[in-house]
């Protein structure tokens, strides 16, 4: 039970070491570059105002439903790096539809939904056929699905558009469709979007699916050991599928909060390199529901507290993609030492056990 | 840990068909009958920079970043080390160049882009052959800090700078150009002349032999070493060795890690020279001037086999369907429908002798929608125009890829003495 606590200990140690060691290196970073490094840690850890943690809140949100759709093929030892595009048409086509408005309220807030699952699930889809029918590496073909999407919707929404020459966007949701949000933070002037909600169920969907379900257990079982699975029945061409369809699927959920919360409609403006960065946040939650939201919250309040840099230091804020990156890296590197470190005290433990002549002897002599 | 030993036998037996070996002979063959194409398809559809010495040379410049980012992956790949970070390697390669680049000239710019390069590709190598991180956790990590770190850098750098600003280095001086003399001009001659076939393979040579940039000399130089020494010398046995079964190749003495590391490093300082092509070309460091160009070189490479012929030819044809959309877009791409339609035509006809009948149905349907296409416009919008290359590499990826056979360890992990 001690060995237990002490590996639990570890495994909490780990994310820990990792955002120390990004603190360090970025503050190295800061020094050599003649930065002025206390008014840069003092910025990013800032208590947040009410207005700022609504948006850590929004920000994480969104994020969170991107790290769920990578982590969905992660666990599959599926690298669907194409959740960028997925989103972004799915995001579009959700757009037009509920800008058309052919259903009132609530109604249309939901066929929106659908449909961006739809059409995210569609354009993952295709990746998932080329690599069961083709052979075709998803890591490539979710590329070039990418830069497809881009120049796609670069055309479609040329042809729906409305609006002036220089910010085009498809028609706006009409005020009935709108959502309001919740005023979860008090004394901010800004609410949480309600489709937050979104993302705790999409969360709550992940857990379920892939933990208690059969479908889930083969998913996993496929991601771990191909042969193994092959040899248990799973069909992996179908696993890879479905798997797709699902991550592409809750692809599609990503632009929503962001559509019926503040955009309202889809333009050349719309948040763009939402699926990178879920890739990153999905890391560093381990595929973990649970830890993908530490991940989303943490990598959302470096974003917002990022902001004031440039005016409140004078330094860059893309310092934060620095700080990010490191995270994700040293998080998976601590880890392994956490490793290395169980596995190099379990075999000394062993060792003196066998030295003090407990187990071995006893058998030893059994035997004789 | 013996799984992949163990799982050897599982595999499916080779196909009873010959084994078709990719030899001279054929790569001749092959070329000409792309050019007897192109030349059918200038003089039927009248778009004459479907194969001008001028499509070419642009072709060549939107090919070499790819290229190089490729090489990168080739060297890293071989080695058994999955390089996602490709991307940012090439990132840091473009702010050195432009660091160096405006300050001391083209030439110390290309000497830092590979250095910057280098450097990401050893943060890498520390973390996936070091640490035993996954390939490409590490890979995405280096993307995102390589892109923070340039664009931090940048501002630090450039502001205030004549010429520069934030995102943006003041510009650089590119390397001088040259013809080569006699080839140049009996090229531009031929060209000129209008002859089926031959002024096309002027074009194409005249291309080449016409205001040749150094740097692209280096890179083809690049390709020619990297075969050598990966193809040709211990060295190179040793490195692909790691990556096709580090156990085996560490039985026999071989250090693996410093082969792996070694690797990656050159990986990194490849791509980072693709970097210094691309702030050559623009003559400036711009905040997202790679625009997933490393992601592309991966594809390419893969296109390619895992071998730098066909990483060349890979890059090559995303270069030529980049080129040929800058220059004159809507018609040549236009005219390249009819080409691609035609092809899958005759692919489904192939198809349907060998039996597969849906992807016949498939090829057959997507082929003659395209010659529809073709037929009842007269040029494509230009958004579309601007997913020509990456919807051809998805094409051609997907009529070709399972010919395709990767290093075998690659993306493994490996640690000293699993050899039990």
């Amino acid at each position: 039970m001690r060995v237990d606590l002490r590996q639990l200990g570890l495994t909490a140690a780990a994310p820990l070491l990792a955002i120390v060691f990004a603190i360090v290196v970025t503050t190295a970073i800061l020094l050599a570059a003649g930065d002025p490094v206390g008014a840069v840690w003092e910025t990013i850890f800032s208590v947040p105002k009410p207005r700022n943690m609504v948006n850590i809140i929004n920000s994480g949100s969104v994020l969170y439903l991107s790290a769920l759709a990578a982590a969905v093929g992660f666990r599959m030892n599926l690298f669907n790096i194409g959740v960028d595009g997925q989103y972004r048409i799915a995001a579009f086509v959700a757009a037009w539809v509920a800008g058309e408005a052919w259903l009132p309220g609530v109604l249309n807030v939901m066929l929106a939904i659908f449909v961006a699952m739809c059409v995210g699930a569609m354009w993952a889809g295709i990746a998932g056929l080329l690599r069961v029918t083709r052979g075709v590496s998803e890591v490539i073909s979710t590329i070039m699905l990418n830069a497809i999407a881009t120049a796609l919707v670069a055309y479609m929404l040329r042809k729906v558009a409305v609006g002036g020459s220089n910010n085009i966007t498809t028609t706006p949701i009409p005020e009935s469709s709108r959502l309001k949000g919740f005023d979860l933070i008090p004394g901010a002037t800004n609410t949480v979007y309600t489709m937050a909600l979104l993302a705790v169920l999409a969360g709550v969907f992940y857990w379920l699916l892939l933990g208690r379900t059969r479908f889930g257990f083969s998913l996993r079982a496929t991601g771990q050991s191909e042969s193994a699975a092959v040899a248990a029945g799973i069909s992996v061409g179908r696993m890879t599928v479905y798997a797709m369809l699902i991550s592409g699927a809750i692809a599609g959920l990503i632009g929503m909060p962001l559509l019926f919360g503040s955009s309202y409609s889809y333009g050349v403006t719309f948040q763009p390199g939402l699926g990178f960065a879920g890739i990153a946040v999905a890391l560093l939650g381990r595929n973990h529901p649970v830890g993908i939201a530490f991940g989303a919250l943490l990598f959302a309040f470096l974003n917002e507290q990022a902001n004031p840099l440039q005016i409140r230091a004078g330094v860059s804020d893309e310092i934060v993609n620095i700080i990010q990156g490191v995270i994700v890296l040293s998080v998976v590197i601590a880890y392994e030492v956490v490793r290395r470190v169980n596995t190099a005290a379990e075999q000394r433990k062993v060792a003196q056990q066998l030295a003090e002549g407990k187990v071995l002897a006893s058998t030893s002599e059994g035997v004789s | 840990m013996v799984a992949p030993a163990a799982s050897a036998p599982v595999e499916t037996p080779a196909p009873s068909e010959r084994k078709f070996t990719f030899t001279w002979p054929w790569v001749f063959l092959l070329i000409a009958g792309a050019i007897v194409l192109l030349a059918m398809l200038r003089v039927i559809t009248s778009a004459d920079d479907v194969a001008s010495s001028g499509t070419l040379r642009a072709a060549i410049r939107a090919a070499m970043p790819i290229a190089l980012a490729g090489l990168g992956g080739l060297w890293s790949e071989r080695a058994g080390v999955v390089n996602i970070g490709l991307e940012g390697m090439l990132i840091m390669g473009t702010f050195g160049a432009g660091y160096a680049g405006y300050q001391w000239g083209m030439w110390a710019g290309v000497v830092f882009a590979l250095a910057f390069g280098a450097l990401a590709g050893l943060l890498h190598a520390i973390a996936t052959v070091g640490f035993g991180v996954d390939h490409i956790v590490s890979g995405v990590a280096i993307n995102v800090i390589a892109l923070g770190a340039a664009q931090y850098l940048a501002d630090i750098a450039f502001t205030g700078k004549p010429g520069g600003g934030p995102t943006q280095s003041p510009p650089v001086e590119p390397l001088p150009t040259f013809d080569i003399p006699g080839l140049a001009d009996a090229a531009k001659d031929i060209e000129d002349k209008d002859w089926f076939f031959v002024s096309d393979l002027a074009a194409i040579v005249g291309g080449f032999a016409t205001r040749l940039s150094l740097l692209t000399v280096l890179g083809l130089a690049l390709f020619v070493l990297t075969y050598w020494v990966l193809w040709r010398t211990t060295f190179g046995l040793r490195i692909r060795s790691c990556g096709e079964s580090p156990t085996a190749a560490e039985t026999l003495g071989v250090n693996v890690y410093r082969y792996k590391y070694v690797a990656v490093i050159i990986s990194g300082a490849c791509a980072g020279v693709g970097g210094a092509f691309l702030v050559e070309d623009a003559t400036v460091y711009r905040d997202g001037q790679t625009g997933g160009r490393g992601y592309i070189g991966l594809a390419a490479m893969i296109f390619g086999n895992w071998r730098p012929g066909g990483l060349l030819a890979g890059a090559g044809l995303f270069g030529f369907t980049d080129a040929l959309r800058l220059r004159s877009g809507g018609e040549s791409i236009h005219a390249l429908l009819l080409l691609i339609g035609v092809l899958l035509a005759l692919m489904a006809i192939w198809l349907f002798y060998r039996r597969s009948r849906f992807q016949a149905i498939s090829s057959l349907v997507i082929g003659l929608g395209l010659i529809v296409l073709y037929l009842t416009t007269d040029e494509i919008p230009g958004d579309f125009t601007g997913m020509t290359p990456y919807l051809t590499t998805l094409l051609v990826l997907a009529l070709a890829s399972q010919r395709l056979r990767m290093p075998k360890a690659d993306g493994m992990r490996y640690r000293r003495g699993q050899a039990g």
